[in-house]
């Protein structure tokens, strides 16, 4: 299996990435030096295995959904690139 | 005085025989005189550092250092930790200029435990690389060899120890990016079990691998820094509580009798020759400490390199989705559409092997790739983890060389992706399966030093430590100074 670079194009546009043709290119040689080198996988048989999505034996543990204030409301609408009162502005989407 | 390690230090401090002004005074002094060549750090907090620097030496005069093992102590954070009202940039220029709005829980720790913090130090943007040269803010050098790399991704906060710029650092590591720059720059690195120290607050990259870790000059040390950032923390989902352990403890106990193995698929092809050599010599001298060293074959190692590139990419694709340039990091100004935004500030902003790592992972998650990649790599962990079960059910830890070679030279990998992925080899296993992994020098191979890897089960630090610590004592190896 192996990726042409419209199947690059197409994940980039998933990975909401502008790439130029010269960047896609290069990706698309690379991902499938290593998706190649990921080949190797296909010849071990999993079917019986179940698959470890964490390391940790008590799987994730849930805490009661509190609401709480977070202190420094003005601080993160600094870091905003375009701010108007408490929102974010963003350009037009219709 | 900078020379010393944190534990000498602390013990100067304690008996009065130097103050914490001093000391954080000798370590800016460093800094001064080898940054312009080591370029570890990428913030220095000179003002703030000395406030603190005096505000604990009130304390240590007064004696009032309960609760508060490293008060006045110097110590630096890898650019990928959040401190309140600190730049945090991953190295990246998608975030230059983020200021943290809260603090992370390790770090929270430390300065509870009255540490000076002295900066932040640079990585590989996102903490995607091994050997620093990703960050796109800076070149940071090997303090043994300036033509060579500090490895990474936590390259900053090894050089910085390894020059003596602070006497100990935090760092993270998801496949890698502890043990490995410690092993290139000559001093000791230890990844925690997964759960066992909060992730609150790292800037996530690979979230079922990342964990942070110190980076020290002794095993003794990093000891110290275990037991201030070990514990339970509920903003973390994946924190684990157990009752707290003093991971100093057993430092000092022989490891007669104790049962060691070697990994046969780390110790042949693709290890170089010279860290092969620098290795056996290290095994000959745990020998004779009454060791009893075999070799054990764990088969489905040949196959985590690219489970691991599966898994990290694929969680990294989703958690920098939020880096998009509508609440923080560099928004492109010129598109017109809200898609164009997001699409343009994140070409303009992440560097290339951010980008490609986000190309794989999303292409592994996406439909119709998904069980040939993600979940076929996910069941590879699953056999990862029965292979080390297996080993461990015979032997107290497994050994290998953190890297299959020492610090390489500049551009030596650059343009080959998959040959600086490979340079990750021995250290992937051990983030896959969740365990407890320290690299200790043992050694020189071209005057540049090689580390020895040990894994031992989860949450068996103390025994980790215990085993490194007689490496450590037995190796004969010596710091350099600059």
């Amino acid at each position: 299996m192996s990726i042409s670079s419209e199947d690059a194009r197409h994940v980039a546009g998933l990975a909401r990435l502008e790439l130029t043709d010269k960047e896609l290119r290069a990706y698309t040689e690379q991902l499938n030096q290593i998706l190649n080198y990921a080949r190797e996988l296909e010849k071990l048989h999993t079917d019986n295995i179940e698959p470890t999505y964490s390391s940790l034996n008590t799987g994730t543990l849930l805490r009661e959904d509190k609401v709480c204030n977070f202190t420094d409301q003005a601080g993160l609408l600094e870091n905003g690139p375009e701010v108007a009162g408490s929102s974010f502005v963003v350009p037009r989407i219709l | 005085m900078h020379k010393l390690s944190l534990k000498e230090a602390r013990r100067k401090l304690w008996r009065g025989e130097t103050t914490s002004e001093l000391l954080t005074e000798n370590v800016f002094q460093q800094i001064q005189a080898h940054e312009p060549v080591v370029q570890a750090y990428l913030s220095i907090y000179r003002e703030q550092a000395l406030a603190q620097a005096k505000a604990a030496d009130e304390r240590l005069k007064k004696g009032d250092t309960d609760g508060a093992p490293l008060l006045g102590l110097p110590l630096a954070l890898k650019d990928n930790l959040n401190l309140a009202g600190t730049e945090t940039t991953c190295a990246s220029k998608i975030l230059k200029g983020y200021i943290s709005r809260y603090t992370a829980t390790a770090v929270q720790k430390l300065l509870d435990a009255g540490a000076v913090i002295t900066g932040k130090l640079n990585l590989d943007e996102f903490a995607m690389g091994s050997s620093t040269e990703n960050s796109a803010l800076q070149k940071t050098t090997n303090p043994w060899d300036k033509e060579r790399v500090p490895g990474g991704s936590s390259g900053g906060a090894a050089a910085a120890v390894a020059a003596d710029e602070c006497f100990g650092s935090l760092g993270s590591d998801t496949g890698g990016s502890i043990r490995q720059p410690a092993a290139f720059c000559g001093i000791v690195g230890l990844k925690p079990t997964y759960g066992l120290v909060s992730r609150y607050g790292l800037v996530a990259f690979g979230s079922s691998l990342d964990q942070i870790g110190p980076l020290t000059k002794t095993v003794e040390d990093a000891a110290l820094l275990l037991n201030v950032i070990a514990g339970y923390d509920e903003k973390d989902s994946t924190s684990v509580n157990r009752p707290p352990e003093d991971y100093t403890a057993d430092l000092n106990s022989d490891i007669a009798g104790k049962r060691l193995a070697v990994i046969k698929e780390l110790s042949g092809e693709g290890i170089d020759a010279g860290v092969r050599q620098a290795i056996e010599k290290m095994l000959d001298k745990l020998r004779e400490q009454g060791a009893v060293i075999e070799t054990v074959a764990l088969p489905s190692f040949k196959y985590a390199l690219a489970a691991y590139y599966l898994v990290a990419t694929s969680e990294a694709s989703a958690n920098l989705a939020r880096f998009d340039g509508v609440r923080f990091g560099h928004r492109n100004k010129s598109a017109r559409g809200t898609l164009e935004m997001f699409k343009r500030s994140r070409a303009e902003g992440f560097g290339p092997e951010v980008k490609r790592r986000i190309m794989l992972g999303t292409y592994a998650l996406s439909a119709g790739y998904y069980d040939a990649y993600y979940l076929k790599a996910q069941k590879v962990r699953t056999l990862i983890r029965q292979d080390y079960a297996r080993a461990f059910a015979k032997y107290d830890a497994v050994l290998s060389p953190t890297s299959p070679s020492v610090a390489f030279k500049f551009g030596a990998k650059v343009n080959d992706p998959l040959s600086m992925y490979l340079s990750d080899i021995a250290t992937i296993p051990v983030n896959l399966a969740g365990l407890p992994g320290i690299s200790v020098p043992c050694g020189l191979e071209n005057k540049l030093p090689v580390g020895l890897q040990i894994a031992t089960p989860e949450f068996t630090e103390r025994k980790l430590l215990q085993i490194a610590a007689a490496a450590e004592r037995s190796s004969g190896f010596e710091r350099m100074h600059l």
